[in-house]
C-alpha cells in the first residue's frame, strides 16, 4: 500500500486522506475542516521557509505545519496535477 | 403588526457573515463585547414587512464543538438565548466545508436560513447548485446572496420573517441518519435522557446524544451535573468501547465521518462543478505574493507601508491634536483663574484627555490598514510566510503584526493581537509586546545617551532596542514552557481567495475597534493621569525652606526702583534689559520653588520612598521620581528631568543644559542600567489599559506589571553591579 504521511508529498501531489492521528481539539478541527476519511488533497505549496504548508482540500485552500501534517495519513495518487 | 424577531448569525471564518450582517442592519450596529471575554459583540437592527428584526453577529466558527471561545459563544448564545431564528451564512465556493456547520445547526433543532452567499464567485468557478433541491433535502431555505454587491439582502429579510412566522413552506425539521450503528447508540442515550424531567424535549435530548457521542465538553459537564451522570457516563463508555469494536474508529471521527457523508449525499444531486483544476486568479495572485523569493520582500514592504502610514502619515494629525489640547489648556486656563480647581481641569482632566485623542490617529490608521490585509485575505498569507520564524519564538505567525508595530507605540500594537485567534498566542504576544521598545522610550535614550556616550550615542540606543527584541524572545521561551504549557492551538490556517475589500466594509470594521479604544480605555487613562496629577500636586501647603513670595516681592522692587531711575534718565532700552533679568531671576527662583515642591509632593515622597530599592542599581531619588511620572507616559521622564534638575520642563532631550545636569547625576554604567530599567519596567498607563481591555484581566494586567519590573530590576542590577565589578563605573 501507497500510505505515507501528508507531510511526505511534494508540491503537486496528491492523495487520499486515510485517517487523522492526534488527539483532542487539533483532530476535532482537522476532521471538521475536512480532514476525513476518502477526502481527496493536493499540496498547494511550500511557504517561503518551507514551512508551514498550503493544501487544498475541499474546494478550499488551508494550511498546515510540519508536524500537523505529519499526523494525516494518506493514501498518495500516482496521478500528478496538471503543475508537473 | 409590530413583531419583533431575533436572530443570531453565524457562519464559517471568510464566510462573508460580517458583510451581510452589515447589509442587513445598515448602519444601525452597536459593538460590544460578549461578558468576560474580548470577542467582539455586534447588535443591530432593522424593520421589514413590519417586523422589527434584532440581529447579533456570532463570532466565525468552523463548528459548534465546545474546543475554542469563538464557538462556546455562538453555541451558549443559540442555545441559553434561544434567538427566534438563525441565519447560517455560507460560502457557495466552498459549500461542502460550510454545510459541516449548518448540520450541526439542523441538529441543534433551531429555525434556519441559509444565506447561500458568493454565488457570484461559485458561477465564476463552474460550480452549479440546486439551491431549491437543497432547501428542499435538507429542510431550510437557501437563499442566494453576493453581499460584498448587496445582492439577495431583500430575500433574505423574506426568508427570515417567512421561517420565523412559520409561512416557509420548504421548512421542516429533518433528522440527519448517521447510520443505523450510531443512531442505536444516540437513541439510547435519548432514553436514557428523556427520563429526566430536565431535559424532556426530544429535539434536544437527541442533540445531547449526538454531543455526547461527538466528545463535547461543555454536555459532559452538564451531564455531570444532573442526576442522571453515572447511568449517561456508564452508557458513553459503552457505546464508545462499542462503536471502536465493531467499526474500528473512535465516535468523534465516526461522527464527523458521517455528517461528511451526509452533505456528500445532499450535493450528490444538487452539486456540480463544470470545470476542474483550472487555476484563478485568486491563485495566480497568491503565486507572487507568497512566491519564494518575492515573498519576504513583498511583505516586509507592506509592513514599512504599514508602519510609515501609521506612525509617519499620523503624526501630522497627532500634531493637530497635540496642538489643540494645548490651545484648550491655556484658554480653559486663562478663564478660570488662579487655583486647584484649575489645575485640576488643566493639569489633570484636559492632560488626560489628551493623552488619550492624541493616539487616535495612529490606531484608526493602524486599524485601517489591518482592516484591509483582513479583508482581502492577505493576513492569512502574512502569517503563512512568517509562521516559521514566530514559531520558533513560540508565536503564531499572525503575532509577527503587533511585535513589528510595538516599535511605534505598544498601545495599537497590543490591540492588534485581536487577530489572533487564540487566547494562548494572544496573552502571550500581549506579554511580552511591551518589551519592543516603543517610539516614548526613545527621547529617554536621546537624552542619557547623548549626555552620557558622546559619538557612541547611536550604538547605545541601538544596543537597546536589540536588548528589547532578544528580551521578548526569551520571555516568549520562558511563558511558553511555564505558563503555557501543553495549550499549543493547532495552527490550521485557512487561506481564503483574495478578495476585493469594500471601503464601507473596510471602514466599519476599522471604526469598530477604534471606538473601542475611545470607549474603554479613555476611562482608565483619564483616571490614571489624574490620580498622578493629584500625588504630584498634593500635599498644596508646603512649609518652604525659604520664603519664596517674599523673595520675589524683594527682587521685583529692588527692580522697580532701579528701573525708575533709568525711565528718569530716558533709558527706556536699558529698561527692556533689565526686566528681562528680572524675569530670568524671578523664573529661577519658580523652579527652585516647584522643585521642592515636587519633593514635597506624594509623588516626591514616593520617590524618596522607593530609594531603597533603587539605590542597588545606583539611581538616586530624582531618578525614582522620573520613572513614577514615566509610568503615565514614558517620554515623561525627560521632563521630569527636566524639572528635576532645574533647567525647566520645556527644556527637551537635546537640552544641552539637561545634559550636562545629566552628566553631572550619572555615570556612563549608571546611565546604561537606567535606560535598560526604562526599556523594561512597567508597561506605561495606556499601555496597560490596552492589556487590561485585552486580556479582560486584572491578573494578567498585575502580571504584566509584576514580572516587568522585577525583569527590570534584576538586570539594571546586574548591569551596574556587574560593570562595578569589571570596573567600568
Amino acid at each position: 500500500m501507497n500510505i505515507r504521511k501528508l507531510s511526505e508529498l511534494k508540491t503537486g501531489e496528491k492523495g487520499i486522506i486515510e485517517r487523522v492521528t492526534g488527539v483532542g481539539r487539533f483532530r476535532q478541527r482537522l476532521m471538521e475542516m475536512g480532514f476525513v476519511p476518502g477526502a481527496e488533497i493536493v499540496v498547494e505549496k511550500f511557504a517561503p521557509l518551507r514551512n508551514p504548508i498550503e493544501y487544498v482540500l475541499k474546494g478550499y485552500h488551508v494550511s498546515l505545519r510540519h508536524d500537523e501534517a505529519e499526523k494525516v495519513m494518506v493514501r498518495k495518487l500516482e496521478e500528478q496535477t496538471e503543475d508537473h | 403588526m409590530a413583531k419583533k424577531i431575533t436572530i443570531a448569525i453565524v457562519g464559517n471564518p471568510n464566510s462573508g457573515k460580517t458583510t451581510i450582517f452589515n447589509n442587513i442592519t445598515g448602519a444601525h450596529q452597536k459593538v460590544g463585547n460578549w461578558p468576560g471575554v474580548t470577542v467582539e459583540k455586534k447588535e443591530g437592527i432593522t424593520t421589514y414587512d413590519g417586523c422589527t428584526i434584532q440581529a447579533v453577529d456570532l463570532p466565525g466558527t468552523y463548528s459548534l464543538t465546545a474546543y475554542s471561545l469563538e464557538e462556546i459563544i455562538a453555541r451558549n448564545y443559540i442555545i441559553g438565548e434561544k434567538p427566534d431564528l438563525v441565519v447560517d451564512v455560507i460560502d457557495a465556493s466552498t459549500l461542502e466545508r460550510n454545510l459541516y456547520l449548518a448540520t450541526q445547526l439542523i441538529d441543534l433543532g433551531v429555525k434556519l436560513v441559509f444565506a447561500l452567499n458568493m454565488v457570484d464567485v461559485a458561477r465564476s468557478r463552474g460550480l452549479i447548485i440546486d439551491h431549491e433541491n437543497l432547501s428542499l433535502l435538507m429542510g431550510v431555505p437557501f437563499v442566494p446572496t453576493v453581499g460584498s454587491k448587496n445582492q439577495g439582502t431583500k430575500d433574505l429579510l423574506k426568508a427570515i420573517v417567512g421561517v420565523a412566522e412559520d409561512r416557509e413552506s420548504v421548512s421542516r425539521h429533518i433528522h440527519i441518519n448517521y447510520g443505523l450503528e450510531l443512531e442505536e447508540e444516540i437513541e439510547q442515550f435519548q432514553g436514557l435522557i428523556r427520563t429526566s424531567a430536565s431535559f424532556p424535549d426530544e429535539h434536544h435530548s437527541r442533540w445531547m446524544g449526538i454531543k455526547l457521542l461527538e466528545n463535547d465538553e461543555e454536555v459532559i459537564k452538564e451531564i455531570e451535573k444532573s442526576p442522571l451522570k453515572k447511568k449517561v457516563l456508564d452508557q458513553l463508555g459503552k457505546s464508545k468501547a462499542h462503536l471502536n469494536e465493531i467499526l474500528g474508529e473512535d465516535s468523534e471521527t465516526l461522527m464527523a465521518d458521517r455528517r461528511y457523508g451526509f452533505i456528500h449525499g445532499a450535493l450528490k444531486e444538487t452539486f456540480r462543478q463544470a470545470q476542474r483544476n483550472r487555476r484563478y486568479l485568486s491563485d495566480q495572485v497568491d503565486m507572487v505574493l507568497t512566491n519564494r523569493l518575492l515573498g519576504f520582500p513583498i511583505f516586509i514592504f507592506f509592513i514599512w507601508a504599514m508602519f510609515q502610514l501609521t506612525f509617519s502619515v499620523g503624526q501630522y494629525p497627532m500634531d493637530w491634536i497635540d496642538a489643540g489640547v494645548g490651545l484648550l489648556a491655556r484658554v480653559v486656563g486663562d478663564l478660570m483663574g488662579e487655583g486647584l480647581p484649575r489645575n485640576l481641569v488643566v493639569g489633570g482632566l484636559i492632560s488626560g484627555v489628551g493623552g488619550v485623542a492624541v493616539f487616535l490617529p495612529n490606531i484608526f490608521i493602524l486599524f485601517f490598514c489591518i482592516a484591509l490585509f483582513e479583508d482581502t485575505g492577505y493576513m492569512a498569507r502574512a502569517a503563512f510566510i512568517m509562521d516559521k520564524v514566530m514559531h520558533t519564538l513560540g508565536l503564531h505567525g499572525k503575532s509577527f503584526i503587533p511585535m513589528i508595530m510595538g516599535f511605534g507605540c505598544n498601545v495599537p500594537a497590543i490591540m492588534a493581537t485581536r487577530v489572533l485567534e487564540s487566547r494562548r498566542d494572544r496573552i502571550l504576544t500581549i506579554l511580552i509586546n511591551p518589551l519592543i521598545s516603543c517610539s516614548a522610550r526613545l527621547p529617554v535614550y536621546v537624552l542619557i545617551a547623548g549626555a552620557l556616550f558622546g559619538a557612541y550615542a547611536g550604538n547605545v540606543i541601538f544596543s537597546l532596542y536589540v536588548i528589547g527584541i532578544l528580551l521578548a524572545i526569551l520571555m516568549g521561551q520562558i511563558f511558553k514552557r511555564t505558563l503555557f504549557r501543553g495549550e499549543i492551538a493547532p495552527f490550521v490556517l485557512e487561506l481564503p481567495p483574495y478578495r476585493m475589500p469594500t471601503l464601507k466594509g473596510t471602514l466599519i470594521h476599522m471604526w469598530e475597534r477604534g471606538s473601542i479604544f475611545i470607549r474603554k480605555m479613555g476611562g482608565v487613562i483619564l483616571v490614571g493621569s489624574i490620580l498622578v496629577w493629584a500625588l504630584s500636586s498634593f500635599p498644596q501647603t508646603v512649609d518652604y525652606s525659604r520664603d519664596y513670595d517674599m523673595e520675589k516681592r524683594k527682587i521685583q522692587e529692588r527692580y522697580a526702583i532701579q528701573k525708575e531711575e533709568l525711565m528718569q534718565s530716558w533709558q527706556s532700552e536699558k529698561v527692556q534689559l533689565l526686566t528681562r533679568e528680572m524675569n530670568l531671576k524671578i523664573a529661577e527662583l519658580e523652579a527652585l520653588r516647584k522643585d521642592e515642591f515636587q519633593e514635597n509632593s506624594f509623588l516626591g515622597r514616593l520617590g524618596k520612598a522607593i530609594v531603597p530599592f533603587l539605590r542597588p542599581l545606583g539611581f538616586d531619588w530624582k531618578g525614582g521620581v522620573a520613572l513614577l511620572t514615566g509610568f503615565v507616559a514614558k517620554e515623561i521622564v525627560v521632563s521630569t528631568f527636566g524639572i528635576l534638575y532645574q533647567v525647566g520642563e520645556k527644556e527637551g532631550e537635546e537640552s544641552e543644559g539637561l545634559r550636562t545636569a545629566i552628566r553631572n547625576a550619572m555615570t556612563p554604567l549608571i546611565g546604561y542600567a537606567f535606560m535598560v530599567f526604562v526599556l523594561v519596567y512597567t508597561p506605561c498607563l495606556a499601555t496597560l489599559a490596552a492589556i487590561r481591555r485585552e486580556t479582560g484581566s486584572w491578573g494578567w494586567t498585575g502580571f504584566s506589571v509584576g514580572y516587568s519590573l522585577i525583569l527590570a530590576w534584576i538586570l539594571a542590577f546586574v548591569i551596574y553591579r556587574g560593570g562595578m565589578i569589571l570596573g567600568l563605573g
